[in-house]
């Protein structure tokens, strides 16, 4: 328990250090589209939208760089991230909130089942060591140093646009309104098969090969042995013994891997024209839109921070020497 | 005639969520060159801290460590000083040598540190301190894991004798040896003793060695002297219940089993 | 460290890659930007061994030249993270009380912080980014996985007897860390560094091929751009496959190197798969000499 609230501590103040991060970034950035921005639309924009704005990019020159730096976490908790300049002025927090699901859905349904496909298939190939199976590692070695965002092009020229089976972007059909129809549904899946996909194959590669050599550390340990002296079924020591121990490791890599997963997702996004947050920041970055890009660098970071932390959770749920308390 | 004592030696830690573990409790140890004094104990009693202690690798809570009546000076050329007189040969002799090195390096570092002799006698004296500890100079060019557990220890006090000190901590130096070797380790350090006049703390959990090659035996138990004396004194006419305890867990062909404490159950900490 | 099967095989193609970039004058029969109007988007042919692209340009001569770009600021931005690794690494871990637990926590820090979310503000911010500039870009986002691994070695080499020799020698703090304890960490820190340049180099492609470091740093992930921007998909295929092939081949290796260096380290591996080789060989040879 003691541990849950250090990592709990620690996250807290990963956050404020990226709120703080991204209270600076504006400030350090080159030039200063935002006062000219404002300049040029002084009719179209409000004047709690034009102070927001202000807040958060640093231009009242009146107030010192503390007093800035409450206005900005008074902004925060009121949930107001500003306005985006590509999107008509619409406000970042509800620009982003359309775009989340998608990133978050594709990250984490793809990312989960990479891990579990990987894990698996790393325990029976670190359980068969020396075997056939040892093929895999310089096959998964291979795959695991392929760029997401070629594989996903490959995908696309070989299955959307080659075969024709699957969609070649997009979240769902042009001109399909988003709504909780099976047809929806349907091509939901459909647009989100290869994206997926793609993210499984180019991942699964690291996660096999970190669980086989986990695993073939631990088959050394004397309780292994022990295990397979007393008669167990196999089925039993690989899994419930050998398989259990060596899966810790890993979570924790798993949770510092998020932050790598979500970029690489971004340029997949990218690719296939997704509607996550990634492609929105690159469109935000092209557009020079710093409200935007502002808003979505602060939402993924605690994105990931919460992941890390639900990631934590699961080690401390795992690991029975968490729960006595100091490790 | 150098002598170190401890007076009144205490020893905190502290241990996170259930407060403190006192480690020593108000040790009173002295040792004079040219005498072994023995100090004994199971795991746990306090041993290694007061070693940790006199080294210098740790602070006492309370008491104090006195050379030749003054206090030790904790830093700068009084305390290189200190260090060059007090010296300590660790218990395993796989972890104390740096897998990295040369045997000459290990012995060479103290020599150039201390300036023991001048940079070009820094070969010859290497080799010449080998020969003390009974090893061939070729050695000197081995790592350590070239070398069996045995040789490993005669290096570490090859290591500590290298800056002429006139006292040495020897931390169960033979406890992780083979049996067959051990008294080849010990007869050298009573050699070594004698030839060079060294005061010795020899830390061991057994007392049948700590019979035969010390002056004089301390008891620790749970961090506080329970008994100390005359070796033999103490072996033969034990007055401390834990003393007692101790020499009768030494199996004994002779004698029967059963009755009377075993030295673990013996009393525990306030 | 380096003898064993996988290593080598790493290093080799390493090698090739490096012998690429230096000799691309002599190897690549074209300029990179060079224009052949009388043959555009060619597929491969004896004279353009990789095709051409939309504007003639030879895709292989592009493929040897972005090779100088990848390997330069990959090992630069290794370079650089692995110093800072240590510094803050080695510190973290030996510095006992709240300095340590800073700097831990500074690692930890960068550490969750996603990387190209990051690469991305930053990186846009500039024109005509230096060489420098870009590895410096990299550097910052991927030090802080190798500080961390440091860090628990360092601790766990801190407790060693022979450190703790030292001390009670007297040698100096700068000695036991420099002389005593990083030779024992060499190992440890040439894994981090060969993770850090195959992060560097993907991190490089990937920014590249998103346009946010501008079309004058010359490497795969620029002809992965043009490809996109002008239309190679999917039927020219020998514009995108190549490049891309390349960042997985140059991965991979770095990889095998890396998987070497942790065999070194942790003999388990090593021996694992040789014990159950020979158990396999033995198994064999008895059920064939059992009359059934």
């Amino acid at each position: 328990m003691r541990l849950l609230l250090r990592r709990a501590a620690f996250y807290l103040f990963t956050a404020w250090a990226a709120i703080t991060i991204n209270f600076f970034l504006p400030r350090m950035l080159k030039g200063d589209p935002v006062s000219a921005y404002l300049q040029k639309n002084q009719g179209k924009v409000s004047p709690e939208a034009a102070d927001a704005l202000r807040t958060l990019f640093g231009l009242d020159t009146g107030k010192s760089l503390a007093g800035q730096y409450l206005d900005y976490w008074k902004l925060l908790f009121s949930g107001d991230l500003g306005r985006s300049f590509s999107h008509g002025l619409a406000p970042v927090a509800d620009v982003i909130a359309s775009a989340l699901p998608w990133t978050v859905g594709l990250v984490g349904i793809a990312t989960v089942l990479s891990f579990v496909l990987g894990t698996t298939l790393g325990t029976l190939v670190g359980w068969f060591r020396g075997g056939r199976g040892d093929v895999i590692v310089p096959v998964a070695t291979f795959f695991s140093a392929v760029p997401y965002f070629w594989m996903g092009l490959i995908a696309i020229a070989v299955f959307a646009t080659g075969l024709g089976w699957f969609p070649a972007s997009h979240a769902y059909g042009k001109g399909t309104t988003p709504e909780f129809s099976a047809q929806f549904i349907g091509e939901v899946i459909a647009h989100g098969t290869l994206p997926a996909l793609t993210v499984v194959l180019a991942s699964l590669g690291g996660w096999v090969l970190g669980m086989r050599n986990m695993m073939i550390t631990v088959l050394d340990e004397d309780y292994v042995t022990v295990a397979q002296a007393k008669g167990l079924s196999r089925r039993r020591v690989v899994f419930a013994y050998a398989a259990r121990n060596a899966v810790l490791p890993q979570l924790s890599s798993f949770a510092l891997a998020l932050g790598f997963i979500v970029g690489g997702t971004l340029v997949m996004e990218l690719v296939f024209s997704y509607p996550g947050v990634g492609k929105l920041l690159l469109d935000a970055t092209n557009a020079k839109d710093y409200p935007l890009m502002q808003g979505l660098f602060l939402v993924i970071t605690l994105t990931v921070l919460v992941a890390n932390l639900l990631a934590d959770v699961a080690y401390a749920a795992l690991d029975p020497r968490t729960r006595q308390g100091e490790v | 005639m150098t002598t170190l004592e401890l007076r009144g030696l205490t020893k905190r830690y502290r241990v996170r969520g259930s407060g403190h573990m006192l480690a020593l409790d108000d040790v009173d140890l002295s040792i004079a060159s040219g005498r072994t004094v023995a100090l004994v104990g199971q795991s746990g009693s306090g041993k290694s801290t007061i070693a940790k202690i006199i080294t210098q690798l740790e602070r006492e809570t309370a008491g104090q460590v006195l050379l030749d009546g003054r206090p030790v000076p904790r830093r700068g050329k009084g305390l290189r000083a200190y260090r060059q007189q007090v010296r300590m040969v660790f218990q395993d002799p796989f972890a104390s040598l740096n897998p990295y090195h040369t045997v000459r390096h290990h012995i060479a570092r103290p020599l150039l540190l201390d300036r023991v002799v001048p940079r070009e006698e820094v070969d010859a004296e290497v080799a010449r301190l080998l020969e003390r500890v009974r090893l061939e100079p070729e050695l000197a060019t081995r790592r350590p894991h070239e070398l069996s557990g045995g040789q490993r220890q005669r290096i570490a006090i090859a290591r500590a004798l290298a800056s002429r000190p006139s006292l040495l901590v020897a931390d169960e130096p033979v406890s992780m040896l083979d049996v067959s070797i051990r008294l080849g380790v010990l007869n050298l350090l009573a050699d070594l003793q004698e030839a060079d006049g060294l005061g010795v703390l020899y830390i061991t959990h057994d007392l049948a060695t700590a019979r035969h090659f010390s002056d004089e035996i301390v008891v620790l138990h749970h961090g506080r002297v329970v008994e100390r004396g005359p070796s033999d004194d103490v072996i033969l006419t034990p007055s401390h219940e834990y003393t007692r305890a101790l020499r009768d867990a030494s199996p004994d062909p002779d004698r029967h089993f059963g009755g009377g404490r075993t030295p673990d159950t013996i009393g525990s900490p306030s | 460290m380096f003898t064993n099967r996988k290593s080598i095989t790493g290093l080799v193609i390493l090698g090739l890659f490096a012998l690429l970039a230096a000799l691309a004058d002599v190897i690549a029969p074209f300029g990179p930007l060079e224009k052949d109007y009388t043959a555009l988007k060619q597929p491969p042919s004896a004279t353009h061994w990789l095709g051409t692209t939309h504007l003639g340009e030879d895709i292989f001569s592009q493929i040897a030249y972005g090779t100088r770009g990848v390997l330069l600021v990959g090992l630069t931005a290794g370079v650089l993270a692995t110093l800072v690794a240590v510094i803050v690494g080695v510190s973290a871990g030996f510095l006992p009380g709240w300095r340590g637990e800073s700097l831990s926590a500074l690692s930890n820090v960068f550490l969750v912080l996603p990387a190209i979310p990051l690469m991305i503000i930053v990186a846009s911010q500039y024109d005509d980014p230096s060489l420098f500039l870009i590895s410096a870009v990299l550097a910052i986002t991927g030090w802080a996985w190798g500080a961390r691994v440091l860090r628990a070695q360092t601790m766990s080499l801190r407790s060693r007897d022979f450190v703790q020799a030292a001390r009670a020698n007297g040698e100096p703090l700068w000695r036991i860390i420099t002389v005593e304890m990083l030779p024992n960490l060499t190992a440890v820190i040439a894994s981090s560094f060969v993770g850090t340049v195959t992060a560097a180099v993907l991190g490089l492609t990937t920014l590249a091929f998103i346009g946010v470091i501008p079309i004058t740093n010359l490497n795969w992930g620029t002809i992965l751009y043009w490809a996109q921007q002008n239309g190679a998909f999917p039927e020219f295929w020998w514009w995108y496959v190549p490049a891309g092939l390349a960042i997985a081949l140059l991965g991979a290796a770095l990889s095998l190197i890396s998987f070497g260096i942790d065999e070194y380290v942790n003999p388990r591996l090593r021996s694992a798969g040789e014990r159950a080789r020979s158990r396999r060989r033995l198994q064999k040879k008895r059920t064939k000499r059992s009359p059934v």
